[in-house]
């Protein structure tokens, strides 16, 4: 379990080792960065990365910065703020126990707690200079994109899983016109090759998504988020349901995405923490314990309860 | 091969560890296996006699002809006609109910599973449909004849020279039939969407999708074996009634239509059923000519057991890709 603390990790240089845990917010009505038409002009293949260790993003970009969060389900309270800067360019780790309220974190991002009655939230969430409540959650779900933790493509066929993604909704006032196969057919070939997937089903976009292994329907998924062009891609413990293969594979994936997205994965395994991760903050009982980046977390931790965490002694 | 010899053959490992013989159980545990071994088979006995005997008797007494002969009101078996009428009859009224049935029910299943507020609403939708499941046709029958003799829904059937509504038509007795396969209906489609699990919700959420648009194109496919089997059983249980038959649709030997629109005046008209007519032909019926009685209920038989095998087809198809 505390092969990190034996084995010196990769070394990581993205300039941004050690931070300390309080972000400076993005100012208000600062132009984002990136913006979606941007990273459309972007076209990492995930294919040109190699697994072992991840040649160093090229820029590293705030695009989320979460600002004293707390949330509760009715009366209890199972994230205290916490504050973290979302970065596109790295892979930030929410690693913790069980019941260490960092999946309920995660779902915060693209508010897919409000589904759940009684759930609450204090603190900031801040994407591109844009309080996430000022954002129409449709939008902001597109721009913040989830992947779970069980494979979940829909009952329809591979190529409908990403272009069910790629359809817009009508808003109330102006409807619009369904796009047709042949305008999604470049985009949904697109989110499959960056995905990963492309070239196992490219013969197949017609078959069921559902007859698929769980490996590929789990990069399917990822492909469905991607096809979006999110800002944010939120991963929820997203290989605890698959094989070994199948995790590398997608962890290969994750490294390789995080030039074009910035990605937050929860993860219950810390060698995949370490794996994928740049920076990795440790939650325990709803509290951010430490936050820095995966080598300091893992190989110098400076609180005791990481120590014990990161060494096996409870989790 | 070496490997052959240490491992035991998959045959014999078959079912895990050894079964505890049943002579070794206490007694009343022993008396109740017994029990459920009998009325197991008892069962399959008693349906494999119904089938057999319906067949036996049918096939000597089914003929081509009769499929395709209107019945007459003859007082012998030679001329008393075929009962293409009620073929036909049985085939419509289970068509009208369907398609009054599938939609609501499958609605209501949707709305009591992924929406139920308020709540006190969904309490009640459940206990009213509660209920007309468990009311007795002749009851549904007896309360649908009051409510469409109102002159507001004349148009819905015959309306006599002296100015009273009639109230029995297909329309009318297809209204009616529609209550006893939506119960059917919502139950299988609330069962399916029960089934899928909360996280393939989520995910559509988690693509900017709206609940309604979730609802269409994941939840509804996802369901759709849940949905066929569901029908197919509602239209098993108007198919087999008699009661609603008799009391909302007239039980006419003929299909009477009723003013002039062709097609219209069919559906504001009366008619029969096979099953209305195998009461008609019975010894108990005023028809009592028993052979044409039991060639329509072979006929009805067969169209039952071909329901049945429909369902069973759609549902195991559908089930190894549910997760």
């Amino acid at each position: 379990m505390s092969s990190g603390q034996t084995t010196p990790p990769r070394a990581r240089k993205i300039g941004l080792d050690g931070e300390p845990t309080l972000v400076a917010p993005i100012p208000v009505g600062s132009a984002p960065p990136h913006s979606r038409a941007g990273a459309a002009a972007r076209n990492g293949r995930s294919s040109d990365v190699s697994a072992g260790s991840p040649p160093p993003a090229t820029s590293v970009v705030e695009r989320m910065t979460i600002e004293g969060v707390s949330l509760a389900y009715g009366e209890k309270w199972v994230v205290r703020e916490v504050s973290l800067p979302v970065r596109q360019g790295e892979v930030l780790a929410l690693i913790g126990a069980s019941g260490s309220g960092k999946t309920t974190l995660l779902r915060s991002l693209n508010r897919l707690t409000e589904i759940t009655a009684g759930a609450t939230r204090a603190g900031r969430i801040v994407l591109d200079g844009e309080e996430i409540e000022q954002i129409e959650v449709n939008d902001l779900r597109r721009r913040v994109s989830m992947v779970f933790q069980q494979p979940n493509p829909f009952p329809m066929s591979i190529f409908e899983n990403v272009a069910y993604a790629l359809r817009e909704e009508h808003s109330a006032g102006r409807r619009r016109r369904r796009r047709s196969r042949r305008e999604l057919e470049p985009e949904v070939i697109d989110a499959l090759h960056r995905a990963g997937l492309y070239d196992e089903v490219a013969a197949d976009l017609d078959h069921p998504a559902l007859r698929l292994s769980g490996g590929q329907q789990q990069r399917l998924c990822i492909a469905r988020a991607l096809a979006v062009r999110p800002e944010v891609l939120l991963l929820d413990e997203p290989c605890s349901a698959l094989d070994p293969i199948s995790t590398a594979t997608i962890e290969q994936l994750i490294v390789g995405l995080r030039a074009e997205v910035a990605i937050v994965i929860v993860t219950h395994n810390l060698q995949q923490a370490m794996r994928v991760a740049d920076h990795v903050a440790f939650m325990h009982l709803g509290e951010l314990v430490e936050y820095g980046s995966s080598a300091q977390v893992f190989d110098n931790p400076r609180a005791q309860r990481t120590r014990d965490y990161v060494g096996g002694a409870f989790g | 091969m070496a490997s052959e010899h240490a491992l035991p053959s998959p045959a014999a490992t078959r079912g895990g560890r050894p079964r505890d013989s049943v002579g070794s159980w206490p007694l009343v545990d022993r008396v109740a296996y017994l029990l459920c071994w009998a009325v197991g088979i008892g069962l399959c006995a008693i349906a494999g006699v119904i089938v057999v005997f319906m067949l036996v008797k049918g096939i000597a007494y089914v003929r081509p002809i009769l499929l395709v002969q209107s019945p007459s009101a003859g007082a012998s078996e030679a001329t008393s006609g075929g009962f293409l009428d009620p073929i036909v009859g049985t085939l419509l009224l289970t068509a009208i109910g369907t398609v009054i049935a599938a939609p609501l029910g499958v609605a209501m299943a949707v709305w009591l599973n992924e929406y139920a507020r308020p709540a006190w609403l969904a309490r009640a939708v459940e206990s009213g449909v509660e209920m007309i499941a468990g009311t007795p046709s002749v009851v549904l029958a007896i309360f649908g004849l009051l409510v469409f003799s109102r002159p507001f829904l004349a148009f819905l059937s015959q309306t006599s020279a002296g100015g009273s509504v009639f109230g029995r038509s297909f329309l009318t007795a297809g209204a009616i039939m529609a209550l006893l396969a939506i119960p059917l209906i919502l139950g299988s489609t609330r069962e399916g969407l029960a089934q899928v699990p909360a996280h393939v919700r989520e995910a559509s959420y988690a693509l900017g999708k709206t609940k309604a648009t979730t609802i269409r194109r994941v939840l509804l496919p996802s369901v759709r074996p849940h949905i066929a089997g569901g029908v197919t059983l509602g239209m098993g249980r108007i198919v087999g009634d008699t009661a609603i038959v008799v009391i909302l649709l007239g039980a006419t030997l003929r299909l009477e239509g009723v003013g002039g629109l062709p097609g219209l005046s069919t559906l504001r008209g009366t008619g029969g059923t096979l099953t209305s007519y195998v009461k008609y032909n019975s010894p108990a019926g005023e028809g009592n000519a028993p052979q044409k009685a039991y060639a329509a209920a072979f006929v009805l038989l067969i169209m039952v057991l071909a329901l049945n095998a429909l369902v069973t087809r759609i549902t195991s198809r559908h089930t190894r890709h549910m997760r």
